[in-house]
C-alpha cells in the first residue's frame, strides 16, 4: 500500500554496505550488503556482490540492518491536539526511534471516524517523515454505540478499526464490529478494559495502590474482555481481532487459546509493560501513569515467555505524549500515558535481549514482519526484492543514556528520562531516503 | 521537582522512629493552656479542598497557640474554584508570603505534589485514602498518656481500613513503636492487601478473636461515600463487627476506645461504649492541639 510520502521521492539509490542483516521473514541472519533504488529494494547480496553504483552509500560495518519498524500503536495527536504532539514531531520522535511505518490511533479531536479524517492524516500536507497508517474509530466519535462505516474507512486507507483509549464494550457491538471487519478483512484493535471495574482508578490494583491510597484497575478487568473477545472471534470465521497494549497473564491465557484454537488473534505488548512494575509509580509519578497500568513481576514474566514463544506478535510502544500541565498535577488527575517511540528498541535491546536471553532475531521480528502482518502492511516487514525500501540500522552493543530533554517528541513524558541503554538506533531509511542518523 | 521541603509532614511511612519519638515528646511539652510565641510573625495557611471540622480547627488554634497568623484558603470561593492548579496555588500562597502550608485534599498524593515544588514546608492534613499523619501522631499521645509505653501493647483497628487514611497512618506509627497490631473486618473493607502494608500485621474477620487480650481498640467509621459501587449490608456489619459493651469486656480491663471521628453512633460502636470510661474518644481530639502545636513548630524550625 504506496502512501503519499512515496510518490513524491525523488528517485535514487542507496547501497547500504557492511551491516549484518536479520530480516526474520525471509530467514536471513547474515552478513549482507542491500541496494535501494526508486524506494524500493533492489537487491539483496552477501558482502561485494552487488556491481554497479548508487548515488548514495551508506557504511553500516559493526551494525544490524533490518526491515524498517513497524509501530502498530501511536497517538499522534493530530487532529486538535497539537500541543501534545503533531505528525510532524510524532513522525521525527518515530524516526528516531527506528520506526518507518507507524499507526496512529483514532482518539483526536474530532475522533478519526469519517473517511474524510483519514485522508487527511495521510495528506503530504502533515508533514510526516515515516509512513502513517490510520487506524480508524470503530465507532463514531469512540462513544461504542453505532458502528462507523468500515468499509469506506478503509478505502480511505484505514488499516484497522478501534476505540482505543476505551474498549468496545457491548458484546452485541463487539460482535458485529468483528463480522463486519471479517466480511473485509478488517482487523478490529481492542483497548481490553471492562470499564465498569475501573471507575476512578489510576494504577494497578496491587500492594502499591493500597499503599499509594489509589484506586486500583484489578488485572481481571482486562482479561475478561480479552476472555469475551476471544471467544467471539472464535464464534465469527474469519474475524480479525487484536488486543492492543496487553499487559496481564490473565489476557495473554485468553490469546493462547485463541491461537490453538486457530482463530485469527494476534496482540502487542509495550516496551513499559515488559520492563517496568506497578511498584516503580514509587511517589505518585505520573510519568508512570498510563492505561493499562503498569502490572506485577509475574505479569512481565508471562509477557517475556510469550514474546519468545510467538504467543506476541508485535512490540508496540502506544506512544502517547501529554503536555506538562497535564501530567503536573495530582496523580488521580493526570493523563493516561507516556512517550515511547525513541526508547522502544533500547528496552527491547536491553531487557528482552540482555536481561531476558531473548535472541535479536525474534526481537527485530517483533519489530518488522510480526506488526506488519497483523495489518497486512504489505510490501514491508521483510526486505524482499521488490518490497519498500525501509530500512532500521541499529548497534546493539552501543550504550548510551537517554535524556527525554533531546526527544524529538513535542512532549516528554517519558518514565526513562537519565536511563541507560545498551543498543541504539544508529539510522532510520524510509524508501531509501535516510529520514534519521545519530550524532 | 525538589525535595520536600525540611519540617514537611506528608506521611508516616517516610518518618524514622526517632522523628516520631522526637514529635511525641515535643507534643507532650506543648501546653495550649500556655502560649508560646515560637511562630510569631510566622504565616501558616490552612488550604483545604475538602471539608474538615476538627482537623482544621485544631491546626489553626494550634498555630495562634504559637503566636503564628493564619489564613484559611479553601477550594469554594478561591482561585481553585476557577480551575487553578495545586502548583500554582502553592506559587502564588508562596508569593504571598505564607511560610508553611496545611493542606488536606481528597486525591492521595496531592501535598507531595505541592511539596516537591515549593521551598516551604507542606503539612499533610489527610490526602485521599492516603495518610492523615496528625491523626496518627495525636492518637500516639493519647495511648501514651493512658499506658505506660509501647512496647508489649497490643491494639486493634477495627473497621474500613482499606479506604482509611487514619488507618495507613497509624499501622506504619504503631507498629514503627513496637506495638502488635491487629486488623478486623470484612473481606470488602479489610482484604488481604491491607497486612502487606508493614510486616507483622495480623488480619481477623472474628471481632471476639480481635478483641481479647488487647490493650488498645481502634475504630473506624464505614465510610460509605468512599465504596464505589461495593455494597455493604449496615446490618450485617452491626451484627458482626459492632462494638457493644459486653464485646469490649473481652478486651483487657484497662483497655482504651479510640475513633478518629465522626462517630456514628449504633454502627461501628454503641452508644454505650462511646461514653463508657474506656472511651479516649474526646481526649484525641484534645490531645490533637498540642501534637499540631509541635508539627507546626518541627515545620518551621523551632522544635525545642
Amino acid at each position: 500500500m504506496p502512501t503519499a510520502k512515496d510518490q513524491n521521492r525523488e528517485n535514487k539509490s542507496l547501497l547500504i554496505k557492511g551491516g549484518h542483516l536479520i530480516d526474520p521473514a525471509a530467514k536471513i541472519n547474515a552478513p549482507m550488503d542491500i541496494l535501494v533504488r526508486d524506494g524500493r529494494v533492489a537487491e539483496v547480496a552477501p558482502p561485494n556482490k552487488i556491481r554497479g553504483s548508487a548515488e548514495e552509500k551508506f557504511d553500516a560495518r559493526g551494525l544490524v540492518v533490518a526491515p524498517g519498524f513497524i509501530d502498530l500503536h501511536v497517538h499522534l495527536r493530530e487532529p486538535g491536539q497539537s500541543y501534545k504532539e503533531t505528525i510532524a514531531t510524532g513522525t521525527a520522535a518515530a524516526a528516531a526511534g527506528g520506526f518507518t511505518s507507524v499507526c496512529t490511533m483514532p482518539n483526536t479531536a474530532p475522533v478519526v471516524d469519517t473517511p474524510d479524517w483519514v485522508t487527511w492524516l495521510r495528506s503530504p500536507d502533515r508533514g510526516a517523515i515515516v509512513n502513517v497508517f490510520p487506524i480508524a474509530a470503530a465507532t463514531k466519535s469512540s462513544r461504542g454505540a453505532t458502528l462507523t462505516d468500515f468499509s469506506a474507512l478503509q478505502r480511505a486507507g484505514a488499516v484497522a478499526v478501534t476505540d482505543d483509549g476505551k474498549p468496545i464494550l457491548e458484546d452485541e457491538t463487539m460482535r458485529t464490529a468483528l463480522r463486519l471487519g471479517a466480511e473485509l478483512n478488517l482487523p478490529v484493535v481492542q483497548h481490553a478494559e471492562d470499564t465498569r471495574m475501573t471507575e476512578n482508578c489510576s494504577m494497578h490494583a496491587g500492594l502499591t495502590s493500597f499503599r499509594l491510597g489509589l484506586r486500583g484497575m484489578p488485572a481481571s478487568a482486562e482479561a475478561s474482555i480479552v476472555d469475551r473477545d476471544v471467544a467471539l472471534a472464535q464464534q465469527i470465521h474469519e474475524s480479525r481481532l487484536h488486543v492492543a497494549h496487553l499487559s496481564t497473564s490473565g489476557a495473554l491465557k485468553a490469546v493462547r487459546r485463541g491461537k490453538r484454537a486457530k482463530a485469527r488473534v494476534t496482540c502487542e505488548v509495550t516496551p513499559h509493560h515488559f520492563t517496568l512494575i506497578d511498584e516503580s509509580v514509587g511517589e505518585y509519578n505520573t510519568n508512570f501513569k498510563m492505561n493499562p497500568p503498569l502490572r506485577t513481576a509475574p505479569d512481565i514474566e508471562a509477557i517475556v515467555v510469550a514474546l519468545g514463544d510467538g504467543t506476541v506478535d508485535a512490540i508496540a510502544t502506544d506512544h502517547a505524549p501529554h503536555a506538562q500541565h497535564e501530567k503536573e498535577v495530582e496523580f488521580e488527575r493526570a493523563s493516561f500515558g507516556i512517550t515511547g517511540l525513541e526508547t522502544a528498541l533500547p528496552l527491547a535491546v536491553t531487557q528482552l535481549y540482555g536481561k531476558h536471553k531473548i535472541p535479536l532475531t525474534r526481537i527485530v521480528e517483533l519489530f518488522t514482519s510480526g506488526p506488519a502482518r497483523v495489518f497486512d502492511l504489505n510490501g514491508r516487514g521483510t526486505l524482499a526484492r521488490g518490497n519498500f525500501g525501509d530500512v532500521t540500522i541499529f548497534d546493539p552493543k552501543k550504550r548510551w543514556t537517554f535524556e527525554a530533554a533531546k526527544s524529538r517528541s513535542l512532549s516528554h513524558n517519558t518514565p526513562f528520562d537519565g536511563w541507560a541503554f545498551t543498543g541504539k538506533v544508529v539510522a532510520t531509511i524510509v524508501g531509501g531516503k535516510v529520514v534519521y542518523r545519530a550524532d | 521537582m525538589n525535595q520536600p521541603a525540611r519540617g514537611s509532614l506528608l506521611g508516616i511511612e517516610h518518618l524514622d522512629t526517632k522523628e516520631i519519638v522526637g514529635l511525641l515528646n515535643l507534643a507532650r511539652r506543648m501546653n495550649p493552656q500556655r502560649p508560646r510565641p515560637l511562630l510569631r510573625g510566622k504565616r501558616v495557611v490552612l488550604l483545604f479542598y475538602e471539608p474538615s471540622t476538627r482537623t482544621r480547627s485544631s491546626f489553626e488554634f494550634a498555630a495562634k497557640a504559637l503566636g503564628a497568623t493564619t489564613v484559611l484558603v479553601q477550594s469554594s470561593g478561591s482561585s481553585i474554584e476557577k480551575g487553578e492548579s495545586i502548583i500554582d496555588t502553592g506559587y502564588t500562597l508562596r508569593a504571598v508570603g505564607a511560610d508553611c502550608i496545611v493542606m488536606r485534599h481528597p486525591s492521595a498524593g496531592a501535598p507531595y505534589l505541592m511539596a516537591t515544588h515549593l521551598d516551604i514546608p507542606v503539612i499533610n492534613a489527610g490526602d485521599g485514602m492516603h495518610e492523615h499523619p496528625s491523626q496518627a501522631l495525636l492518637d500516639a499521645v493519647t495511648i501514651l498518656k493512658h499506658k505506660k509505653s509501647f512496647k508489649g501493647l497490643q491494639a486493634t483497628i477495627i473497621g474500613d481500613i482499606f479506604h482509611s487514611r487514619v488507618a495507613r497512618s497509624a499501622c506504619y506509627l504503631l507498629t514503627r513503636l513496637g506495638v502488635k497490631l491487629t486488623l478486623c473486618g470484612p473481606p470488602e473493607l479489610v482484604p488481604e492487601v491491607t497486612t502487606t502494608l508493614v510486616p507483622g500485621l495480623r488480619l481477623t474477620r472474628h471481632i471476639e478473636d480481635a478483641l481479647r487480650g488487647t490493650d488498645v481498640v481502634m475504630l473506624l467509621r464505614v465510610q460509605t461515600e468512599r465504596l464505589a459501587g461495593q455494597k455493604i449490608a449496615l446490618p450485617d456489619y452491626i451484627a458482626r463487627y459492632q462494638i457493644t459493651g459486653a464485646r469490649l469486656k473481652l478486651a483487657k480491663r484497662d483497655s482504651i476506645v479510640m475513633h478518629p471521628g465522626p462517630i456514628i453512633r449504633g454502627l461501628e460502636l454503641t452508644a454505650e461504649v462511646a461514653d463508657s470510661p474506656q472511651s479516649v474518644i474526646a481526649d484525641e481530639v484534645h490531645n490533637g492541639l498540642p501534637t499540631r502545636m509541635a508539627i507546626l513548630a518541627r515545620a518551621l524550625g523551632k522544635a525545642k
